[in-house]
């Protein structure tokens, strides 16, 4: 006999006491477990090339001419195509990235340990806005970009690290931001200039050039996404260390690749549930329409997963004019997701609502039992390769995919 | 030319009142001679049919919402079909601003202070949400009906368990502290609590009463199967039970149809047992007297109300209750109709219950010389006057049986009747009294029912004298017997904790409402909007949008 309750006790008592810790920026091969040469990471749910969306295609080309692999589109599609390249999720090892989150082994990539549980998570480095890899661009300009990131950032923010002592606790800072008047999905301005403020001292401290660091400390203060990508790398950690708890209902890993939105369940070991990915709804940049729109993309999903992005929506009431909303709305956003969370967050807490903790844990009971699906925010991607973000907006995951991990739970655990 | 144009949405559920005001202003759109919103059930195709406004070609299944429009053209019933979503949205647009939680679990933490959850979605959904609202410590309303009677009793059992009242299923209405829940007129407050089946009875009644000058305190529903044998009368006990403990009811009625035996035997010596006068009224049930100890039993709501009212205005006498009967009772009877109206008086708490001339089939005698349980004999029926002179006057049959029942070690009461007149024996106190002191010094409470007057020749006065004498208690007729009987019932063994009066005590109430949002606005109205009625609405859908397999799944694991 199975007693659910405590299992879900158990995955989201350690979701919230992990403590994700920012220890340094290495190379993905040298980190990231099952990392090889001729492996890509991607965003999502498990991916063919034919079934990529453009946005996942272009980053996969981009990626691979960035290893030296491949010159163009067609060379690398070959390479995909005939599988001298490998396509895996990016949550099978471990990771997390935005967007496409395409990830080969020569980038580098933010290390978090738990320092609760001792499981680490990566994430690669935010590229900033217009152009970039992650929406699928990979024209000369993104790619010499991605190899100053990779080449005199990486190593810079991993010798600033290297000078802090205990590393920087990105719990700890996203409590604080969530303060401030983020959500930490789609907003991210205070926590990247704390973030930021946070690396200064250290970066000075390192023997890069002054302009070199001037160059870094300008484009991480620049970037309103600079801090989303170790976060999310935090969320992944607190997420991990709720996962494979025999019994639980409690989702641990929600992500898309373009095509599909992938979920998994901590009771339900590494299988994926997946269905179609939503269109999301909501503002776009001028000159944009829906009809650019690509389908939802992006392991982010995974500060939702973590109890905070769109479920901590009342905290960042400035949002909603960014997705086309209320204030009223944000607020009610994370009401109605306390409805199938299993517990309030102890770490991250909501003034506008008393202080109360953020909703935390999914139950795929609760969703399916009441219709209610978690909410997303998000941004959205043009569904051609190269044009990069085309507005924000709110989005759900589809039904299906909560139904199918009820079934299978039942099958597994004799229920049926 | 009439058109008919039709939309379906699958998997979208309204509730009732939405889809009514959708379909009123569907109807009143320009070129519209009439419009059909409902959840495509088969019942509700079907009436949808009957109209002419059931397309061929709909297929439409139960948690489908089936939208269907008759224009006078083809344009105006498609202008009409695009309006819906408007139409819908208006209907929202008022509450859009404030949070309305999904789940009950969700609007009780919302409302801590709620001790009520009114339940009025759809009957096979009906039982998980009353079941979730116990689990919450709430008292249910049960407005949903085609909620099955196995679930009824495990609902009710689970009720009984947590010291809290599942009125219904199937309760159309209730008035607590005030504030009136479903269909409810709007009642003075005073003295009399009211426990009834809650359907047009209730509503009859307590307006009844109002009409007459008297006022409610708590009116409760318990629904129309609670007195059934299988329920066991177990809401309507646990409401007596409060009525009688709640300061201020101070005459309680109980209305219902006729209950089973077993069940109305359990609720009459709990009604028995309390300090306070209960009016009975068990439509269709013949009652075995006007007053019986403290029961007023009753013909017809009419007749319940004006008792009511005057008892409450009136202080009562009630006879102190005397030492419960503590074996069984056996009735000698001579004559057949004192016999009967002996058993038709017992039969409502008493059991059981045996007799020669059964009123009901399963109270037949097995063996006419051995008494068994509550035994009633008519010893001037042919079985025992075979080859022997009438009871009336031969008293040898009796003596024997008196002896017999004397004997028994289970028997506490012996009641017997003495018909005196012409062409009785001349002096039947002369062999019964010997008879009777032997009973009463073997510790037995014997009862006479002296049937004469002072004319007839075997002196009424010595007769009572002599036979009160040997120590039985004498009465002139069944009545009164009946009513030293009813003063000495045993209460019933109460094997359930007690409903708190905190949630039935003072003005106002805090609910949950699960369903029609009606009975949601009539709780706030009733209140004014001030803080003594406050309630929360729950935006409830059918669990896994009505999906049989997942909903069993998720019940299983509920169950895990």
């Amino acid at each position: 006999m199975i007693d659910i309750e405590q299992a879900n006790h158990t995955a989201v008592t350690r979701m919230m006491s992990a403590r994700p810790i920012l220890r340094t920026v290495a190379t993905a091969r040298e980190v990231i477990p099952g990392m090889r040469d001729d492996l890509l990471l991607h965003a999502g749910p498990p991916i063919t090339w034919e079934r990529a969306s453009g946005p996942m295609k272009g980053a996969i080309v981009g990626a691979l001419i960035f290893e030296g692999r491949a010159t163009d589109w067609d060379s690398a599609e070959k390479l995909v195509a005939t599988g001298e390249i490998s396509l895996e999720p990016c949550h099978e090892h471990n990771s997390v990235g935005p967007m496409a989150g395409v990830t080969s082994a020569s980038m580098q990539v933010y290390v978090i340990e738990n320092v609760t549980h001792g499981n680490k998570a990566y994430s690669n480095l935010n590229e900033g806005y217009g152009k970039v890899l992650r929406y699928g661009a990979y024209s000369p300009e993104v790619l010499d970009k991605l190899r100053w990131i990779n080449d005199v950032m990486g190593p810079m923010l991993a010798e600033a690290l290297s000078l802090s002592e205990d590393g920087m606790d990105i719990r700890a800072l996203l409590a604080e931001s969530l303060h401030m008047g983020d959500e930490g999905h789609n907003r991210n301005k205070a926590g990247s200039l704390l973030y930021t403020a946070k690396l200064a001292p250290l970066i000075a401290q390192t023997g890069a050039s002054n302009t070199e660091k001037a160059r870094v400390l300008q484009f991480l203060a620049d970037n309103a996404l600079s801090v989303l990508n170790p976060v999310m790398a935090a969320c992944k950690a607190m997420a991990d260390a709720g996962h494979g708890v025999a019994g639980s209902t409690i989702m641990t890993t929600m992500a898309r690749n373009g095509t599909d939105l992938g979920i998994r369940v901590s009771g339900l070991g590494n299988r994926w549930f997946t269905g179609p990915v939503g269109q999301p709804d909501g503002l776009y940049f001028p000159g944009y329409t829906a009809a650019d729109a690509s389908g939802d993309i992006g392991d982010s999903t995974i500060t939702e997963t973590a109890g905070i992005g769109a479920f901590a929506m009342a905290s960042a009431p400035a949002i909603v004019t960014f997705i086309s909303g209320t204030p009223e709305m944000a607020v009610n956003t994370t009401l109605e997701m306390y409805e199938i969370t299993t517990a309030e967050h102890t770490a991250f807490t909501i003034p506008v609502l008393g202080f109360r903790g953020t909703p935390v844990g999914v139950d795929i009971r609760k969703v399916v039992e009441l219709g209610i699906r978690p909410q997303i925010n998000t941004g959205i991607a043009h569904k051609d390769p190269g044009v990069g973000q085309v507005g924000a907006g709110l989005v759900l995951p589809p039904m299906n995919v909560f139904e199918e991990a009820l079934l299978a739970y039942a099958e597994q655990y004799g229920l049926l | 030319m009439k058109n008919l144009q039709a939309e379906v949405r699958p998997g979208a559920y309204y509730d009732s009142v939405v889809l009514m005001q959708l379909q009123k202003g569907l109807a009143a759109l320009p070129g519209i001679i009439d419009a059909g919103v409902v959840m495509a059930t088969d019942a509700n195709k079907e009436l949808l049919a009957a109209m002419g406004l059931l397309p061929d070609s709909v297929t439409a299944k139960a948690d489908d919402l089936l939208i269907v429009v008759q224009g006078q053209n083809e344009q105006a019933a498609q202008a009409a079909l695009a309006q819906v979503n408007v139409l819908l949205q208006q209907r929202q647009g008022r509450a859009a601003q404030a949070f309305r939680p999904k789940s009950l679990a969700t609007a009780v933490a919302h409302l801590p202070t709620s001790q009520f959850t009114l339940i009025s979605v759809p009957g096979r959904y009906a039982a998980a949400v009353a079941e979730d609202a116990l689990n919450l410590n709430q008292h249910v309303f049960l407005y949903s009906d085609n909620v099955s009677l196995a679930d009824e009793v495990r609902l009710k059992q689970l009720a009984r368990a947590k010291g809290l009242l599942l009125m219904g299923p199937d309760c159309g209405t209730a008035v607590i502290n005030g504030i009136g829940l479903g269909f409810a007129n709007r009642v003075r407050r005073g003295r009399i609590g009211i426990v009834a089946a809650a359907g047009t009875g209730l509503q009859a009644l307590t307006t009844e009463i109002h009409n007459l000058g008297g006022g409610i305190s708590q009116a409760i529903g318990v629904g129309g199967r609670d007195l059934k044998e299988e329920v066991g009368g177990v809401t309507t006990w646990q409401a007596l039970d409060l009525l009688q403990r709640d300061a201020e009811t101070a005459v309680i009625v109980l209305v219902s149809k006729p209950p089973a035996d077993q069940v109305a035997a359990t609720l009459l010596r709990a009604a028995q047992s309390g300090p306070k006068p209960v009016i009975i009224n068990f439509i269709g049930y013949a009652p075995p007297g006007r007053r019986l100890g403290n029961l007023f039993f009753t013909s017809g709501l009419v007749d319940a109300a004006e008792h009511a009212v005057r008892l409450s205005g009136e202080v009562v006498a009630l006879v102190e209750k005397r030492r419960p009967l503590s074996g069984y009772l056996r009735g000698l009877f001579s004559g057949g109709t004192l016999a009967y109206e002996m058993l038709l008086g017992l039969q409502a708490v008493l059991a059981p219950l045996y007799s020669n001339i059964p009123i009901r089939p399963h109270q037949q005698l097995p063996d006419l010389m051995q008494s068994q349980g509550h035994t009633i004999l008519d010893l001037g029926e042919d079985a025992f006057t075979q080859g022997r002179l009438h009871p009336m006057m031969d008293n040898d049959l009796r003596l024997r049986r008196l002896r017999q029942e004397t004997a028994d070690p289970d028997v506490d009461m012996i009641v017997l009747d003495v018909v005196l007149g012409e062409g009785a024996h001349p002096d039947p106190a002369v062999e019964l009294a010997p008879v009777i002191a032997e009973a009463v010094r073997a510790g037995k409470r014997v009862v006479a029912i002296v049937v004469g007057t002072e004319l007839d020749p075997q002196d009424l006065n010595s007769q009572i004298e002599r036979l009160a004498a040997a120590g039985a208690h004498i009465f002139p007729n069944v009545s009164e017997t009946l009513d030293y009987v009813y003063n000495r019932l045993p209460p019933p063994t109460r094997d359930f904790p007690p409903v708190s009066l905190a949630a039935f005590t003072g003005e106002g109430l805090t609910a949950v409402n699960v369903g029609l949002e009606s009975f949601y606005e009539s709780v706030i109205g009733q209140g004014g909007g001030a803080e003594n009625a406050r309630a929360v609405q729950v935006d409830w859908r059918p669990p896994a949008g009505g999906n049989e397999k997942l909903m069993a799944i998720l019940a299983k694991m509920k169950s895990q």
